[in-house]
């Protein structure tokens, strides 16, 4: 093993890492505003990276140029699961626990089998896409295109989150409403919309992961699974409700992930993730970022 | 007055227990088809896995979605145990049941000081740590898995070539005994604790260590029963690999009927089973071949819908009607 090798390694596990966050950042900011956890996560990135495939399919959109467009359909379907499902199951005067993860995870299983039904099993993927299937070479780093530029969007996506959340008024009612949600209301801010707007924005990030993810990766029903346990991994690992911590929690799990696959087989690379994500939580139960 | 009533509950419990054994048992003398035979071997089985599972799930309110792990080591216990040592699978499901009781105790450990989803999460991760190991260890068998091959009718090697009648009567066995675990639980000293902790989860902290104890002892029984499930499959249907025992559909597959019966109920998990399994059969082999995708959809959004209107379960509808007649 070449100090190339390794650093050729830990290069894409930072730029897999920032994605990571990206797909994961919503679930923290859902799991901050309301403390419910959404276990169907993973077929919402599913969802958007079908979203991405038939844009591209029918209308012959690139990816880059559908992710607004799959953004903002993500945002509405975001907000509709909220509104349709997840107000009701905050209800729950019972066995809150159970309601809240069965609620959504029920959701998920419904999501796969529609996928399975109008979209069929088949693995699809998005054949001549702007990005897909090119690397350039940094110092003799090659480095995926795809994965390049899914990077430094989702630092983007951080940065304009941060200013979002900080400077602008439905921002800091995501903010109040966390912190106090009772408190919130009492002065005239309407929870519920403020609930459905965040999932919508929580939605629409993984919109965004999901329309770089589908450039380079296949498109299939069960594609959410593998990186839904991810991305709760990255929301643990960061702490739960923190948007840095998504972001840290994220580069974190990359690079874990790359040096697993250095010194074990590939198809034990997760194993490392989980590991690291055990020993931080026993360590830390709120994970390294988490103030709830 | 109220001790009088409850153990009249009980004691009525028990002989409904009773009754329901017997009929059951009865079945097969009328029912002859494979088929339907088939899922009610696999619907006894879930009644049985679901109330282990609901021991830790429902009752402690620790709700692990990472059974699988238990379940997948029961049966895969017994499978090497019988096919590279030539030991009977009755020994193999003990030692199963034996090591992931210990399992479950050293991991109980560290993720029972974990909160809500961080403790799911914990479980999902561990299992799936484990499938990996599995999907990789070759001399277990790796993703080929293990074949246990079937010669003879055999009691001693719990191996049946024509008739699926001695499966069906271990499976309804198996399902008895971890009722008969739930009810004998419910009223013990740990019993009143988790119901105590449930109610008032303050009073957790003035227990604290003896409630962490009631845990882990929860845990270790949960995983113990799960891995005798785990073992029986095993022998049922003579093949496993990790997909098929240690993948993280078969945790949610273990916890569901406790969640649709009623979480934390002694009767939920036998309800849940007897009506989620042979839904779930049959619309697979009604509609599943050519409709695909449509199970997914039915059994997701049966999930949906109880959770969200029965968050008691659908033995709500059963023990309102109760309270009911009470009443009058």
């Amino acid at each position: 093993m070449t100090a190339e090798t390794i650093i050729q390694s830990l290069a894409s596990g930072l730029l897999m890492g920032l994605l990571y966050g990206l797909i994961a950042v919503g679930l923290s900011l859902i799991f901050g505003l309301m403390n419910i956890v959404n276990f169907a996560h993973g077929e919402f990135l599913m969802l958007a990276m079908y979203g991405a495939f038939f844009l591209f399919s029918f209308f012959a959109l690139d990816p880059l140029l559908s992710m607004p467009l799959v953004a903002a359909g993500m945002f509405v379907f975001g907000a509709a699961i909220y509104l349709l499902i997840v107000r009701f199951a905050m209800r729950a005067k019972t066995n809150v626990g159970m309601v809240q993860i069965f609620a959504t995870f029920g959701l998920a299983i419904v999501l796969r089998g529609l996928a399975q039904y109008f979209f069929t099993p088949d693995y699809r993927s998005i054949s001549h896409s702007w990005l897909g299937g090119k690397t350039i070479s940094i110092g003799g780093i090659f480095l995926p295109v795809p994965q390049l530029v899914g990077a430094g969007l989702a630092i983007l996506a951080f940065g304009a989150l941060y200013f979002f959340i900080k400077r602008t008024d439905f921002g800091r009612a995501l903010e109040a409403t966390r912190e106090d949600a009772g408190a919130v209301a009492l002065v005239g801010i309407d929870q519920n919309r403020v609930f459905a707007l965040g999932w919508g924005l929580g939605s629409a990030l993984v919109g965004l992961a999901g329309a770089i993810m589908a450039t380079f990766f296949y498109i299939y029903p069960d594609v959410g699974a593998s990186f839904a346990l991810i991305a709760y991994v990255v929301v643990a690992l960061g702490g739960f409700g923190s948007v840095f911590g998504a972001f840290a929690g994220g580069i974190l799990v990359g690079l874990v992930e790359a040096s697993t696959a250095l010194i074990m087989p590939p198809s034990l690379k997760a194993v490392g993730i989980y590991a690291v994500y055990l020993l931080v939580v026993f360590i830390r139960p709120r994970g390294l970022f988490g103030s709830i | 007055m109220h001790d009088v009533t409850h153990a009249k509950q009980r004691r009525r419990d028990l002989i409904l227990a009773a009754v329901f054994v017997a009929l059951a048992a009865c079945v097969p003398l009328f029912v002859k088809d494979v088929y339907v035979q088939n899922i009610m071997v696999l619907t006894l089985m879930y009644a049985g896995l679901s109330q282990s599972w609901n021991i830790l799930g429902g009752y402690c309110g620790q709700i692990s979605l990472g059974h699988a792990l238990y379940f997948g080591l029961g049966a895969y216990v017994t499978a090497i145990l019988l096919t590279k040592f030539d030991v009977l699978p009755w020994f193999g499901m003990i030692a199963g049941g034996l090591i992931s009781a210990l399992i479950a105790l050293a991991l109980g450990y560290p993720t029972f000081r974990l909160g809500g989803h961080y403790f799911a999460i914990a479980t999902i991760v561990i299992a799936e740590i484990a499938y990996l190991l599995f999907l990789n260890w070759d001399w277990a068998g790796a993703a080929l898995g293990i074949d246990i091959m079937v010669r003879e009718d055999s009691w001693a090697k719990f191996q049946f070539t024509r008739s699926k009648l001695p499966y069906f009567y271990f499976a309804l066995f198996f399902a008895a005994v971890a009722w008969l675990v739930t009810w004998w639980l419910e009223n013990s000293k740990w019993g009143y604790w988790w119901r105590a902790v449930k109610d008032n989860p303050d009073a957790a902290e003035s227990l604290g260590v003896v409630v962490f104890k009631s845990k882990m002892g929860a845990g270790a029984i949960s995983a113990f029963l799960t891995a005798i499930g785990g073992a029986f499959y095993a022998m049922f249907v003579s093949y496993i690999d990790p997909e098929s025992v240690m993948s993280f559909q078969f945790s949610l597959l273990i916890s569901l009927p406790a969640v649709l019966g009623g979480i934390g109920t002694l009767w939920g998990p036998v309800l849940g089973a007897v009506v989620l399994i042979p839904v779930t059969e049959l619309t697979r082999s009604f509609i599943g071949g050519s409709g695909r995708g449509v199970d997914l959809i039915v059994y997701g959004g049966l999930i949906v819908i109880v959770s969200l209107t029965r968050p008691d379960g659908l033995l709500g509808l059963f023990s309102r009607k109760r309270k009911k007649e009470a009443v009058r």
